[in-house]
């Protein structure tokens, strides 16, 4: 087996034009060199600043599996910080949410921190005194990530200094963030709904990938959907469709229907499913939102803002939104094998409850631990993890509607059974997780 | 049997969990009154299933789409199927309306999913809402409160 850490080659090679290796999936070494390389090269969704609204307030979270905090500073702007003492290494923080006042305090020797991590006090602290001590590590307080970015209330953070500034990351794919929001007629979102937390023993990346995986819904979920639709039929003429029906549906739409609805991929990884229709464009109106949208925008921009439907957005590495109904979902790194899946819901503020409501039937639906469909996606992908030990064949194929012309970094669109956003993101690890990659010459030679 | 007594209500809890584990599912979902509901929050003391997100909260089309989905050749994740086993406490009756044909009872429990090799624990508290009707008792809403409720889990097969 390929030295990986110390031969960036190695790694480069895993990743071919339309096909991977199986080590991007199962590898214990590839994992912790996306943990160190792919997920501080990046950009990171943190979390939401409606989770922060008041000086103090914290959510624990992580990047990549690095455990670290986002709050409100007293300043009234959104820090990240790691989430761990400078002293002996205890995580500072350990509930989901709260509010810490003015400063954070260490559980353990009870060293103090302001809410920008820089030390407020340590008890007993005569006892650094003429230890050099201010030279040290400790003495510097919460180490801060440096990189941080809040775009219309989505807060992502970057580790390294490597890597781009935030606009040339996302480029043109913030239009589906812009999309979501503006679905909300005071153009803000709040998070609200509860998360679904689900437990996948498989790679992050399967998941990611299933996003825009567009060919298997109607096997995968013909037993949930399929049944849906077979159960649905003998409804007497007549019978109002429940909102539930509405969601299940469309997973059963035939090829053609994906083919038509089109993929988008932009520069870095990101990309779209469903640029000109997708399995959310056909809900029912909900009474009194249309009107509020041309209050807010005019009629002309509001149509706009509501005929874009589109389906599941990328955002490289590891999360997806559903800008029309206001989901997001990150698939959280946890080793080679497990991922814990977060699927979180938004309130449009001022529009009415039933659009909220929908949106979190859809995700119970959808994304629970106890979801009919998310048992058969979990089911191929833990197949997958599984299969993948099988010798004969190391590559993983990615190349469905390839075109020869293909380059890294375009913006393109295609058809949607394509895997090019598949190959996007491929193309898109290969190029940050070597970013920062050098041998280790001591270990070289 | 127009007023049933707390024995009948206990054993109407015991034998739903029996239904469950017998696998009779179709016949599990008749025990519903038709505007029932089946509910496992995903909140501690969650109040509202219906602008907050749970586990499961399904009607009674969402539960006849489950026990159908079950027996299909197609459904992957249930090849090779789930096993599940109700342990009960003794039901408490909680609340009696005779006049409305009315009653509450809470049922603490551990349920065990397998499915392969693998094995799960789970430990919950079951609040049944049950009426009484021509058809004689049914539930309007089963409510499981699991005492992790909030934790990450695997798939969820079947039903506690």
């Amino acid at each position: 087996m390929p030295d990986y850490r110390n031969d960036p080659a190695a790694v480069a090679r895993l990743v071919r034009e339309t096909e991977v290796h199986r080590d991007v999936y199962v590898n214990d070494e590839v994992f912790a060199l996306e943990m160190e390389h792919l997920f501080a090269n990046t950009w990171n969704y943190v979390g939401h600043e409606s989770q922060v609204p008041e000086s103090g307030d914290y959510i624990g979270t992580t990047i990549g599996t690095q455990p670290v905090m986002m709050v409100r500073h007293t300043d009234m702007t959104i820090k990240v910080l790691f989430n761990r003492c400078p002293h002996k290494g205890v995580r500072i923080t350990t509930e989901p949410s709260g509010n810490t006042g003015r400063m954070f305090r260490c559980p353990y020797h009870a060293w103090c921190f302001k809410t920008d991590g820089s030390p407020h006090s340590i008890p007993l602290s005569k006892g650094y005194q003429d230890t050099g001590f201010e030279e040290s590590h400790a003495a510097q307080g919460l180490t801060a990530v440096r990189h941080v970015h809040n775009y219309r209330g989505f807060v992502f953070a970057k580790i390294n200094d490597a890597g781009m500034e935030f606009a040339e990351f996302f480029g043109d794919s913030l239009s589906s963030i812009d999309n979501m929001v503006d679905r909300s007629p005071a153009g803000r979102l709040e998070v609200a709904g509860g998360v679904l937390r689900y437990m996948h023993d498989c790679n992050w990346k399967m998941l990611v990938e299933n996003q825009t995986d567009t060919c298997h819904p109607m096997v995968a979920h013909e037993s949930s959907a399929g049944v849906t639709a077979k159960l649905w039929r003998k409804a007497p003429e007549g019978t109002p469709k429940p909102m539930a029906v509405e969601i299940y549906l469309p997973f059963m739409s035939p090829y053609e229907f994906f083919e038509n609805m089109g993929i988008r991929v932009w520069p870095n990884g990101h990309g779209h499913t469903g640029v000109h229709h997708s399995i959310h464009s056909d809900y029912s109106a909900v009474p009194g939102y249309f009107d509020q949208m041309v209050a807010a925008y005019g009629e002309d921009r509001a149509k706009s803002i509501l005929g874009e439907n589109r389906h599941n957005t990328v955002y490289f590495p590891n999360i997806m939104i559903k800008g029309p109904i206001q989901l997001m979902r990150v698939f959280r790194p946890i080793s080679a094998n497990r991922t814990l899946v977060e699927s979180w819901t938004f309130r449009l503020v001022d529009a009415p409850d039933m659009l909220l409501e929908r949106t979190v039937m859809y995700n119970r639906l959808i994304n629970a631990s106890a979801s009919i469909v998310g048992h058969d996606d979990l089911e191929v992908y833990e197949r997958a993890q599984e299969g993948l030990r099988a010798g004969g064949n190391e590559w993983v194929n990615i190349q469905r509607l390839y075109g020869r012309d293909e380059r890294q970094d375009e913006t393109a669109e295609t058809n949607g059974t394509s895997e090019l956003q598949i190959r996007n993101q491929f193309r898109a690890w290969k190029k940050f997780m070597l970013m920062s990659m050098t041998v280790d010459e001591a270990v070289a030679t | 049997m127009s007023v049933p007594n707390d024995q009948d209500l206990i054993s109407f809890v015991v034998r739903e969990a029996r239904m469950l584990d017998e696998q009779r599912f179709d016949e599990w979902v008749e025990l519903f009154t038709e505007d029932g509901h089946y509910w496992m929050p995903v909140e501690w003391r969650q109040s509202d299933p219906v602008l907050t997100t749970s586990l499961m909260y399904e009607d009674k089309l969402l539960l006849r789409i489950r026990a159908e989905r079950l027996k299909g050749n197609r459904t992957f994740s249930e090849k090779p199927r789930t096993r599940c086993h109700h342990v009960l406490q003794t039901p408490q009756v909680d609340r009696r309306d005779d006049a409305g044909g009315e009653y509450v009872l809470w049922t603490p429990m551990h349920y065990v999913e397998t499915r392969l090799d693998q094995q799960t624990l789970y430990a919950a508290w079951a609040t049944h809402h049950l009426v009484m009707g021509t058809v004689g008792l049914q539930i309007r809403l089963k409510r499981v409160d699991l005492v992790n409720c909030d934790a990450a889990f695997g798939s969820i097969h079947l039903f506690m």
